[in-house]
């Protein structure tokens, strides 16, 4: 392989294959690290820090984050090829935030569409225009984040405003170059009212060309990882949504926006 | 655009009243079979074996008591109480006897067995001491064989204690044609015969023979129409009487004449299945294409407009429930070994046709829809997956899978018919073939393939390693020298293929003691009337009658020595970071391995016991001590640290299944010490050895029999299963794991391979769940992986049902090659499953 995109270097923590929620058919995740958000509920907090971690799980210290180059990335994510071609899956970048390392996002979307892959990228969307324009070239699919619809609430659970999302979002749906399903996470206390989410799911189906919304109930898989990195997690004691609430909520979105909704990816 | 009907098709109410009965109470063992048996062999004695058989045959069918049970619209039960079983003394008896008074409280596959019948068996038994194919086998097999066995090398325990199964015959003939044309041909072959042909005194008898056990399955069938006349005079309720004079008029038709519509077909594919089962206790008497050879019959009745597709599918729904209906007792090791009460009747549908050609159709989708319907273990069902599959088909079969109920099983056409053309099959019959038993392919109608010969353990040949073929002080493996001294890793490995090689030859040895003992004294001519060329050569099937003759022992444990060898390879020889010695030393002391309280605690009270019986008394302090030294094994606390971290290094050499082609190509070289030389040995029928690589639920019994293994497996614990990585050791999901599998050559393991894996229903959910679960089977079947199978169930739903069985007897698990009631295998069967690695995806 003598393509440029083979030799960009990048930061990552962990690749997931046989992934089927995170976009068509049977993906690999890329999980990217750094993230310009905080959010209080992140399943994945060894993710957030751009420098390589330690991370202490079931009394074993393990290095979190690997610098590579995209040509050892594809080599691990070509080993499902038969996979992706039976299903018309392929690699899907997670993070951390992909658009923290646009360059090697962008570079990692490149070498997957040599390969003729189906490509995704599960984003906050937080992150300057310049930054997704240069995957828009190679992206097939943005699962993008929304997170709520007010400004203040935002910047309390996730230290950011929502300003910069929404304009994003409303770009990426006008340029109309990839699909663009929108994704919120609900968390209890945060976003799980049915008008918090109608807010979202009406936002989204202002958006033209969206069709999907997906709501993800909040999980606790990711609890044990903040001890092992050393820090507090202030939602230690939240518990996820019940199934019941989260068919309410997908009722009401579907209710109120128009889209297809579902629960999880 | 489809040119079959995919839809669904309602359930009939009937369907589970049949089921409700079936199950309402423990199977029990009946003594009516045995008697019979008995009575006509003290009348022939004297006269050629083949004749006795059929005659015994015909003694059977004609006085076994017959039931009809309630609501049934197809007829023909082995034993009078549902799930009954009938015991078959000529094959061997002393081990039920000794269980008598074991098998209703063991836990795996208990039975109920009343005092009158112990009496009854009792009495039956006296006749056959010194008369079995078990007797005669062991007379036959060489002490070394014999050596081994006792030893737990091998065990060719199915077919040295029963009969032997594991066929599939022409039902489609005898339901297009009838036993009658069975008959003729046994007839005409027998007016060819001359006074002066060699092998006249065999050919004439077995051609009568054949002619009386077909005329004994007719009268069996006809005396069902009898019953069943009788029962609708005396039946009140109109609906039921018509269904009864229906009974009666299907009875008297078939099987003796070709069917003339798809239910009649149905009753005569029943009785065929079920008198098989009668003849001889061979399991894996499998239906085969049920879907190819009765699609002429319900083609032709819906044309007419004789039948709707709902009767024809609560006929099919019927004959699954009925497949429930028989059953067998094993050996209390045996039905560890098989567990879940299973007969293995494999059932396929879809695949080509023998033009190569899709072959699926209507009843290819109306059989998953029976398994669907009835939600049991049989019949084992399984699909034929090729390049040219309908996806629907594929999608719909997925959504069996999805229901947990651990059916079907998949099996890859491009894989399987080029192994079978390299065993000498024609195109034409190894495009048709279908599978016996667990993962066997073989063609129906002309095949004797003796697929489950033997379980063999492919990690006991490296325990003979290390003790210089000593197990508990008796050479029984070769002497292949001090394993400390061996220099390189090729010498190393050189001793385990010469051991390998050893305990194979002494396998076939055994094998084929077992077979001509069955060739000599239960040669069947009910079932080889309809296997070809039984009839043109004049002899049984266990004679070598048949087209293709072949044996067929499955190893398992690969991914165990793959592991175990090469992590020899890395760190006793490449690295040298491990002493043969210290390894030699880990592994016999278990690697320090504490034992459990429990056991600790049993073997200090044992102890105590034995010092009082000598008179000792022993002080506090000193049981206290006493214990201390059963929990660590006696293995001082320094030594115990040691090999500890032996194991521990163990487990940091990578490992198969994780998708790394060189521990995979390894793996693949460690199958051959197998598949390879077993190619070269010949059985008495003048067929083949073949290798499988499947263990049944073997491979949790046979672990307990194996000590600790180099690959940090502690002793007595399951080996891995069929293909399958070892437990928990693959750790990079699905594919990962079944790209690892698919480098092992699967064409060379022409009798069957088996991969287990095990799926939270979350990842099949909705149709994108199914297609992309689709997509995983396709993908694996691109890089020429044979067989798949899964489990579709929660972790937690496991544990619950452990907990509370009562909840959970209709949980059906896929054990190994079948499936099985969860709630009726043994706890460690049940925590084996568990523990398999579940592939999730969150």
């Amino acid at each position: 392989m003598e393509n440029a995109f083979n030799k960009v270097r990048g930061r990552i923590f962990d690749i997931q294959r046989y992934s089927i929620h995170d976009g068509p058919g049977i993906r690999t995740i890329v999980f990217l690290k750094g993230c310009f958000l905080r959010c209080r509920w992140c399943c994945n907090p060894e993710s957030q820090e751009y420098d390589i971690q330690s991370l202490t799980m079931n009394g074993k210290t393990k290095t979190v984050g690997e610098d590579t180059t995209v040509e050892a990335v594809m080599s691990e994510v070509l080993k499902d090829l038969p996979y992706y071609r039976r299903s018309g899956g392929g690699l899907t970048l997670s993070g951390g935030e992909c658009l923290f390392q646009p360059d090697f996002a962008a570079a990692l979307l490149e070498a997957a569409h040599y390969w003729q892959l189906n490509t995704a990228i599960e984003s906050t969307a937080f992150a300057p225009y310049e930054s997704i324009r240069k995957l828009m070239p190679h992206l097939d699919l943005f699962l993008m984040d929304i997170k709520h619809m007010d400004s203040d609430k935002h910047k309390a659970f996730t230290g950011v405003e929502n300003g910069r999302i929404l304009e994003n979002a409303r770009r990426v749906a006008v340029s109309r170059d990839c699909e663009l399903i929108i994704r919120v996470p609900v968390v209890p206390g945060f976003n799980d009212t049915p008008k918090e989410i109608c807010d979202i799911a009406r936002f989204a189906a202002s958006l033209p060309g969206v069709r999907r919304l997906h709501l993800l109930p909040y999980h606790r898989l990711g609890q044990d990882k903040y001890t092992g990195l050393g820090r507090d997690y202030s939602l230690a004691h939240l518990l996820p949504p019940p199934a019941e609430h989260m068919r309410e909520l997908l009722e009401a979105a579907e209710e109120a926006s128009g889209l297809a909704c579902q629960i999880g990816g | 655009m489809n040119h079959y009907y995919a839809e669904d098709i309602a359930k009939s109410p009937r369907i589970g009243r049949l089921i409700e009965h079936l199950y309402a109470k423990m199977p029990v063992i009946e003594a009516d079979r045995a008697v019979l048996l008995t009575e006509s062999y003290k009348e022939t004695e004297g006269e050629p074996i083949i004749i006795r058989r059929a005659k015994a045959f015909d003694h059977i069918c004609r006085n076994i008591p017959i039931t009809i049970r309630p609501l049934e619209l197809i007829v023909g039960s082995a034993s009078q109480a549902p799930r009954g079983c009938q015991v078959f003394p000529e094959y061997s008896f002393e081990w039920l006897e000794e269980e008598f008074d074991t098998v209703a409280t063991r836990s795996a596959d208990p039975f109920y067995i009343a005092d009158e019948t112990k009496k009854t068996l009792h009495e039956v038994y006296k006749y056959w001491k010194g008369k079995t194919t078990s007797d005669l086998a062991t007379s036959y097999m060489a002490p070394e064989a014999l050596l081994a066995i006792e030893h737990n090398m091998f065990t060719p325990g199915n077919y040295f204690y029963n009969g032997v199964g594991h066929v599939t015959v022409c039902y489609g003939r005898i339901a297009q044609e009838g036993l009658e044309s069975i008959q003729a041909q046994a007839a005409e072959a027998l007016s060819k015969v001359n006074f002066g042909d060699a092998d006249y005194a065999k050919r004439s008898h077995f051609l009568q023979a054949v002619i009386i056990a077909c005329e004994a399955a007719c009268v069996y069938a006809e005396r069902y129409a009898e019953l069943a006349r009788k029962e609708a005079e005396a039946c009140s309720d109109p609906t039921r009487r018509e269904e009864l004079l229906k009974i009666a008029e299907n009875c008297a038709r078939v099987p003796r004449h070709g069917a003339r519509s798809f239910y009649e077909a149905c009753q005569s594919f029943w009785f065929i299945q079920m008198l098989l089962q009668m003849e001889s206790s061979g399991h894996s008497i499998s239906p085969g294409r049920f879907d190819q050879y009765m699609y002429p019959f319900f083609k032709a009745d819906l044309d007419k407009g004789l039948i709707t597709r709902e009767f024809a599918q609560e006929l099919m729904d019927c004959i699954w429930v009925k497949l429930n209906d028989l059953n067998k007792v094993r050996d209390a090791a045996s039905a560890e070994g098989f567990a879940g009460y299973s007969l293995f009747q494999n059932l396929i549908a879809g695949g080509q046709t023998s033009e190569g050609l899709d072959a699926t159709n209507d009843l290819s989708f109306m059989c998953i829809q029976a398994s669907m319907h009835v939600s049991l273990p049989q019949p084992s069902f399984s699909i034929r997956v090729w390049n040219g599959s309908p996806q629907e088909f594929l999608m719909k079969a997925a959504e069996l899978t999805r229901t947990g109920v651990g059916l079907p099983a998949y099996y890859n056409d491009e894989v399987i018919i080029p192994a079978l053309l390299s065993r000498g099959l024609t195109m034409e019959d190894a495009r048709d073939y279908n599978i016996i038993g667990c993962v066997e392919p073989q063609k129906a109608g002309k095949t004797e393939g003796w697929h489950d010969a033997a379980f063999f353990n492919m990690c006991r040949p490296l325990e003979l390693v290390f003790s210089d073929g000593m197990d508990k002080g008796v050479q029984v493996g070769l002497k292949t020298g001090d394993v400390t001294r061996m220099k390189t890793f090729d010498e190393f490995y050189d001793a385990y293929k010469a051991q390998m090689n050893y305990m194979l030859s002494l396998l076939v040895n055994a094998d084929n003691a077992i077979d001509m003992a069955h060739a000599e004294r239960c040669p069947l001519p009910f079932l080889s009337g309809m296997i070809e060329d039984c009839i043109g050569r004049g002899k049984s099937v266990q004679e070598g009658g048949a087209v293709y003759n072949f044996t067929g022992p499955q190893g398992f444990g690969i991914a165990n020595m793959a592991d175990s060898l090469y992590a020899i390879k890395a760190l006793v020889y490449d690295e040298q970071k491990l002493s043969m010695a210290d390894l030699k030393d880990a592994l016999s002391n278990n690697f320090g391995k504490l034992r459990t309280p429990e056991e600790a605690e049993d073997i200090t009270k044992n102890l105590a016991k034995a010092f009082a019986a000598d008179g000792v008394t022993l002080n506090e302090d000193q049981i206290r001590t006493m214990y201390q030294t059963a929990l660590s094994g006696g293995v001082p606390e320094d030594k115990r640290l040691q090999y500890e971290a032996i194991r521990d290094m163990l487990e940091e050499v990578p490992k198969f299944g994780n998708d790394l082609p060189e521990v995979d190509a390894f793996a693949r070289d460690v199958a051959y010490t197998y598949t390879r030389p077993l190619q070269d040995f010949r059985n008495p029928r003048g067929g083949q050895f073949q290798a499988g690589l499947y263990p049944v639920s073997a491979n949790v019994p046979l672990g307990a029999q194996t000590g600790a293994t180099p690959d940090g497996r502690y002793a007595g614990t399951p080996v891995a299963d069929g293909v399958s990585p070892s437990a928990g050791r693959d750790t990079h999901g699905p594919t990962a794991s079944a790209n690892s599998v698919s480098r092992l050559d699967h064409y060379i393991a022409s009798n069957g391979t088996l991969f287990n894996m095990k799926f939270h229903p979350s990842a099949l959910a909705g149709r994108e769940g199914l297609a992309n679960f689709v997509a995983l089977i396709r993908s694996y079947f691109d890089q020429k992986g044979s067989h798949m199978q899964f489990n579709v169930v929660s972790r937690e739903t496991l544990l619950d049902a452990q907990k509370h069985p009562d909840k959970y007897r209709s949980l059906v698990v896929r054990v190994a090659g079948y499936s099985a009631l969860f709630t009726t295998l043994s706890r460690s069967l049940q925590d084996d499953i568990i523990n398999r690695t579940e592939q999730t995806s969150i």
